[in-house]
This record gives structure tokens, sequence and C-alpha cells, in this order.
């Protein structure tokens, strides 16, 4: 049985991402000869001698014209080992959303650094919003080392400056591997270099296809966000009412004990269906319909959830919010909160905090977040919602913060989830306020 | 009965499509599957059937017909169609042509003109949410589109004003007059389309397996004589073993020289396969660079 790892590629401008990540297609065979005609045929037009590998991934007009990355590009690539989906998300500081948007559902973080430039501020950010989303593992990827003549010393400078960064962040040191690469040349990407003979570790491909997935959360608490009431009303299912959905988190089994929240109510799972049969239980990740022992009144939006460790219901909850929006936030904003399969209204009441990006430290109350900003706010509901800490369940902790009026998507929203702080580097807080809050601890990713 | 064990691809891919469809019945008022026969949105009927057992689909089909159909495929739509009782809804290229409101390419290929008929469909029947087999893998501009994609009231793909897609939180919020594409096989493989049939043991139009056919060879894929025209001068008719791996407008789909004649062997042939399926069987993607971005730009699938 074949497995699947989602992946999120970050890096800044010009590191050479999208070349490292055609170089993992190309290598992999996973560029079928038509394309790779056509990448040679744009290359030659562009005035080059060699392809261009960016040129398969950079997908949109503008992004050829400009030679940059503009927005997130999924790709797709399977070795015998494992198939990959790969977020192919831009480096460019405006759009920092889109590594917000790759990392929300990525298992592997892979970040680029330039090996003349060594780890920048925008490494360091990158590797704090990866840790803040929860993106449970990270690969550096110490390119253009060819152009620092696959030297030793400073490829060792950069791993443990960059470790040490990771570390602060609340990783631990096997969760996190630095590997000297040459998008491209190739070197340490799929084929092993002969010109790091220091270097005895996996190549990019190779780290890619051993390391362990973390599974999904199957002994987290059961948490089943309702989406859909399956009422066939027909002559061969005339009483059938089910409740069908993904499960968020944990396992369910016929005869649990289950919560339906925010009512409150109680009841019995009798049934676990799917088309293909019914199931005995089921895990996070699968999609099925519950049949419960009560007639209750459930619809979209409502949680079922075990009885015996129920989530939160509150109308009042901290959070830190990616702010996505060119729209900037300010305290007493009216906004909507989907969360699960529910959509509210809500009110961000405070802005408690701002995370600086340039000094990696954070800002208490600010007078707004802009785009690209993230923050630590106060956020009150028009309803009470069922939520757990998001560095506990990454499903049931997030939340889309949407513009009431247009319908644009706001912020990323993470209950809880304090904001990442890193050792070495001053609050930027003026005036030398050395007490920090709790809620400035370590963000802890994964399990 | 049988107990839970972890998903593997497959099951993922199923299990996420699946919870696309129950997105959009809840929070779309009129929601429409595109549904031509061919295998991409037969598969993707296959997962809507499996996302609400057992009540029916609640939605019905709408297929943009541009009038150069392979008779197999119109057959297996039909009969497809009755087999699970939905209402299919089809625009006519034709009879846009007929009336004067589009003009006949001088290529002959028909597949840019399924825009506005398309367009007009969903404003039409006022759908708010369309359902397409649209894959990532198929294409550089696809491999940049959201699951839920908005649509301006002109039916417009704007990638540089695309929402986030965070987690597996959709945000299909539109303005009257907008519309939401949705792409439940976005992250499918043409492999993973290939051996999800064979698993579920979907049925599929004859003419992706190896058969019997009269071609003749232009611009370098082999093409079958039809309503739309035949080989020109010095075009040479041949019979040959051939089989489809996509099907769209007959004059610009080509079939492949294949004994594939069942589902292993074509499984077999996609993985060994060194083109890609848009690259050797569509004539209207060899177009541009960004032919498929433009098309897309114009509100095209």
């Amino acid at each position: 049985m074949s497995d699947l790892l989602r992946l999120a590629t970050a890096g800044s401008v010009d590191d050479g991402k999208s070349t490292l990540v055609g170089r993992l297609l190309y290598d992999t065979k996973s560029v079928l000869a038509d394309t790779l005609d056509a990448v040679h045929r744009a290359s030659a037009d562009r005035g080059l001698t060699t392809p261009d590998l960016s040129l398969l991934v950079d997908g949109l007009r503008s992004e050829r014209e400009q030679g940059i990355t503009i927005d997130v590009a999924y790709r797709y690539f399977a070795t015998p080992k494992r198939s990959f989906v790969l977020a192919d998300t831009p480096g460019h500081v405006q759009y920092t959303r889109n590594t917000v948007t790759g990392a929300s559902t990525a298992q592997l973080g892979v970040l680029l650094v330039d090996a003349r430039k060594g780890v920048i501020e925008q490494t360091r950010r990158h590797a704090a919003v990866l840790a803040l989303l929860g993106v449970p593992r990270l690969v550096l990827a110490v390119n253009k080392i060819d152009l620092v003549d696959f030297d030793e010393v400073t490829f060792a400078r950069i791993a443990k400056e960059f470790t040490a960064h990771a570390t602060a962040l609340g990783y631990a040191e096997d969760a996190v591997v630095e590997i000297p690469v040459s998008a491209l040349a190739g070197d340490n990407v799929v084929e092993r270099s002969a010109r790091t003979p220091w270097y005895d570790g996996p190549t990019l491909l190779e780290h890619l296809e051993s390391v362990p997935v973390e599974p999904d959360a199957h002994d987290a608490p059961f948490r089943f966000p309702v989406q859909y009431v399956i009422r066939p009303r027909t002559p061969e299912h005339p009483d059938y009412r089910g409740y069908a959905g993904q499960v968020a988190a944990g396992t369910v089994r016929v005869g649990d004990e289950i919560a339906v929240l925010p009512a409150g109510l109680r009841s019995t799972v009798t049934g676990i269906d799917t088309a293909d049969g019914p199931l005995q239980e089921a895990a996070a990740g699968h999609s099925v319909t519950l049949l419960l022992a009560h007639d209750l009144d459930i619809s979209r939006g409502d949680l079922i959830a075990t009885a015996g460790q129920p989530p939160k219901v509150t109308d009042e909850f901290d959070a830190t919010v990616c702010w996505l929006s060119e729209k900037a936030l300010t305290p007493g904003a009216r906004v909507l909160v989907k969360h699960g399969t529910r959509t509210v209204q809500a009110i961000v009441t405070e802005l408690r905090t701002r995370f600086d990006e340039q000094k990696l430290g954070s800002t208490d109350a600010p007078e707004s977040l802009s785009l690209n900003e993230i923050g630590q706010v106060s956020v009150r509901t028009a309803e009470p919602i069922p939520v757990d800490d998001y560095t506990k369940d990454r499903r049931t902790g997030a939340f889309l913060v949407i513009d009431a009026a247009d319908g644009s998507t706001l912020a990323a929203g993470l209950v809880g989830a304090p904001l990442p702080e890193v050792d070495g580097v001053d609050s930027c807080t003026e005036g030398g306020d050395a007490a920090q809050p709790d809620s400035h601890a370590l963000v802890s990713p994964g399990p | 009965m049988t107990t839970a064990t972890a998903l593997d691809t497959l099951g993922r891919l199923e299990s996420e499509a699946i919870h696309i469809f129950r997105e959009v019945a809840g929070e779309f008022d009129r929601p429409v599957i595109l549904f031509s026969g061919g295998k991409d949105s037969t598969l993707l009927l296959h997962l809507a059937v499996k996302a609400f057992w057992p009540a029916p689909v609640p939605f019905p089909l709408l297929h943009v017909d541009t009038g150069h159909n392979f008779d197999e495929v119109i057959e297996f739509r039909d009969k497809v169609v009755a087999q699970h009782g939905l209402r299919l809804e089809v625009a006519k290229v034709q009879d846009y042509i007929d009336d004067g409101r589009l003009a006949e390419r001088p290529d002959g290929t028909r597949n840019p003109l399924q825009t506005v008929p398309l367009l007009d469909a969903i404003t039409g029947h006022k759908f708010d949410a369309v359902f397409g087999g649209g894959r990532r893998d198929e294409e550089r501009a696809r491999a940049k589109e959201r699951i839920f994609s908005l649509r301006n009231s002109f039916g417009q793909w704007e990638p540089r004003r695309q929402r986030p897609e965070l987690w597996n939180l959709y945000n299909g919020r539109h303005r009257p007059g907008e519309h939401v594409r949705v792409f439940p096989l976005s992250n499918w493989t043409e492999l993973d389309v290939w051996h999800y049939i064979a698993r579920e043991g979907i049925e599929l139009p004859s003419i992706y397996y190896a058969h019997r056919r009269e071609v003749y060879l232009r611009d370098g894929m082999w093409l079958a004589e039809g309503p739309w025209g035949g080989p020109r001068d010095g075009e040479e008719k041949l019979e040959k073993t051939v089989r489809y791996r996509t099907v769209g407008d007959g004059s610009c789909t080509g079939a492949v020289e294949s004994d594939a004649a069942d589902i292993e062997a074509v499984i077999a042939e996609v993985a060994a396969s060194r083109l890609t399926e848009r690259g050797a069987t569509r004539a209207d993607d060899r177009l541009s660079e960004a032919a498929m971005e433009d098309r897309k730009r114009e509100g095209y699938f």
C-alpha cells in the first residue's frame, strides 16, 4: 500500500525554488517528453543554452514573463516508495499568504537558502510560519552549494544556525534535516553528488521517501463536523437519517457515546455507513455517514464529538491570525468565522500582539494588522462554537476569517496557538519590558 | 463489517472528493455536475453517488455538446444518466452556430466554442456551483487552480485574485451572478484515476480501450473521420488498433496506437507513457505556451 506525503516548499526570491522543484520532477522522471520538449523550446526562445527547469512549474503567463512564481502551484510525483503532493509556494515577501496556504495541509516543509547568503530573515520568518501552522518536520535545502565551491565549513555553519532556529521554534532535532544541494546541476537532489564527499546524509529525494509520515490524529478525541444530513425518503429507505461528514480527529466506533455540540445533546452511534457497506469503526480522514440511536435535531454546522472529551463550547476565545487581505484588521472589526462546517458572525474585540517579521518578536496592543502580518487577537462570536486548541488539533483548531460584505477570505485563524518566539531575539517592545506573558510560549509543532 | 485501517492514497483521494461534494451540497443552492460521458466526468459522478448514498445525487448534470461526438460516448452518457435517474441538461454549440451567435473556426475545432454555451447555461439555470473533472496534473495553468475557484459574472478566472485555500475549509461565498467552479479531482493524477476505475470496477465508454478504427495522421495525431470532416489531400486513411486517452471534441481529439484492451493493460500503458494525456491527444492545447490559461480566463472549464 503506497502512502502519501504532503509537502510545502518555501524560500526567498532567487533561491532557485522553482528550479529545485523542476529538478525533483525531472530527475524522478515525472516530466513527460512533450512537456520537456515545450520547456526546451521555451528556453531556446529565451536564448538559454540549457533548459530552464523553473519553466516546468511557473505556469502563468506573467510568471514566465517576470521569471517569478506568483501563486501556489500543486505538483504530483511518485516513486515506487511513495506518492507526493507538493505545494510550491512563492517566496515574495508580499506573497507570504501563499506560504500559509501551502503549510496548512503540509506534513513536511522544505525551506531553501542560497549557500552564499545563508539563513536570512525571510528563512526565519518562513520557518516560524511553518512552525505556527503545525508542520511537523522541516528540511533546509542549502542550494547553490556549487557557488561556494562545495565548502563543508559554509554548509556546517548554515546547518548549525538553522537547527538552532528550528529548535527555538519547538522542533525536536530529529525533525530537522539540512542537505547541501545544487538544484541547477542536480547535486544531492535525487542523485548523490561526488562533489560533496564530506556529506554522508541522504539526498533530498531519499529523505522525502524515508521520512516518517505523521499519522492522522487517530488517537485524538473524536471530532466530526456534520456536513450534510442524508434523508433519502425512498421506498427502500423511508426512515433513513444519517449524518454525513469526514472524521476530523480521533476514531469512532459503533456503540460510542457521543455529544452533539454546541447544543450538548447526547446519543449513541448505532451505525457507520459508507456506499461500500457498513464499518465497525472509522478514523481521522475517513468520509462516512453516522447513524445515531436517538432522533435528534442535528444539522449542518453541528459537531459530533466523543462524550468523554468534548471540546470547549464558548463564544469568546483567543486566537492567532495570519492576515491575508489588503484590508487591514482593526479592533472591533465585524467578520464571519468559518469553523468546521459552521459559519458564525463575530467581532474581533481586541488586538493583543503583533508578530514582528523583522525582529521575530512581538509588539503588544498594535493598532492594526495588515497584509502578511501575524498577531494574537480576542474573538467574540454571536453564538457559542465548540473549539479545540490548534496545537492539539490542526483540523478543529483552525478557522477562516471571512469578509461579510464581499465574501473574501481575510485570514487564517488558529485557536489559541501562541505566536512563535525566537531565542536570542529580543522582544521588540520598546523600553525593555522583559516580562513575557505565558501566551508567548513556544509553539510545539506536531505530535 | 470491517474495521478501520489507515487510508491508502486512493482512499484518501476518494474521501477528499466525497468531502468536497458534501460541502457544496451543504452550502450552495443550485449546483450542477459537468458530465460528458468521458472518464473524468464518469469518475466524478461515481464519487457523487458514493457521497450521498443511499440518497440520490442531489444535483442535475450538464453537458456542453460540441456536436463533434463519438457515438459510443453519447450512448454511454445517456445510459448512465438513465441508470441513476438523473436530469441531464444539454447546451449545444450547434444551436449557436445555426443561429449565428457563434461562428465555426477556420481549423474546424469546436472546443474553444464551448465557453459561451457553458456560461449561458450557468446564467440561464442560475447554477451557483459547477463541478468539473479538471485535475492539477493535467497542465501548468491548472496546477494553480483552487478546488473552489471563484468566477466573476462573466465566468472569468482571475489567477491573481484567487482566494487562499486553507486546510480543508473551503470558502464558497459569492455575490449574485458569480459562481464557483469546483474541482473534486484536483489532487488526482491520470494514473490515480485509472487505478481507481480498476479498483471500483467503473464502466467507461468502449473507445478508451483498444479497438480497430479508420484513422488518418495530421500534425502527429491519429484523427478519425466524422461529421467534423475527414482526411485532406495527401492524408491517407488507415485501419489501426487504437484507443483514446482523452475524449473531447472529435475534430481535435487524437487516438493513440495501443493494444491495451482492458483496464490492466491501460494502467500498464499509462504508467510507461512518456507523453502527457493532453500533449498526446489534444490539438487545442498545443496552440501556445499559455493556451489553457487564456481559455480559462475566458470562462472555460
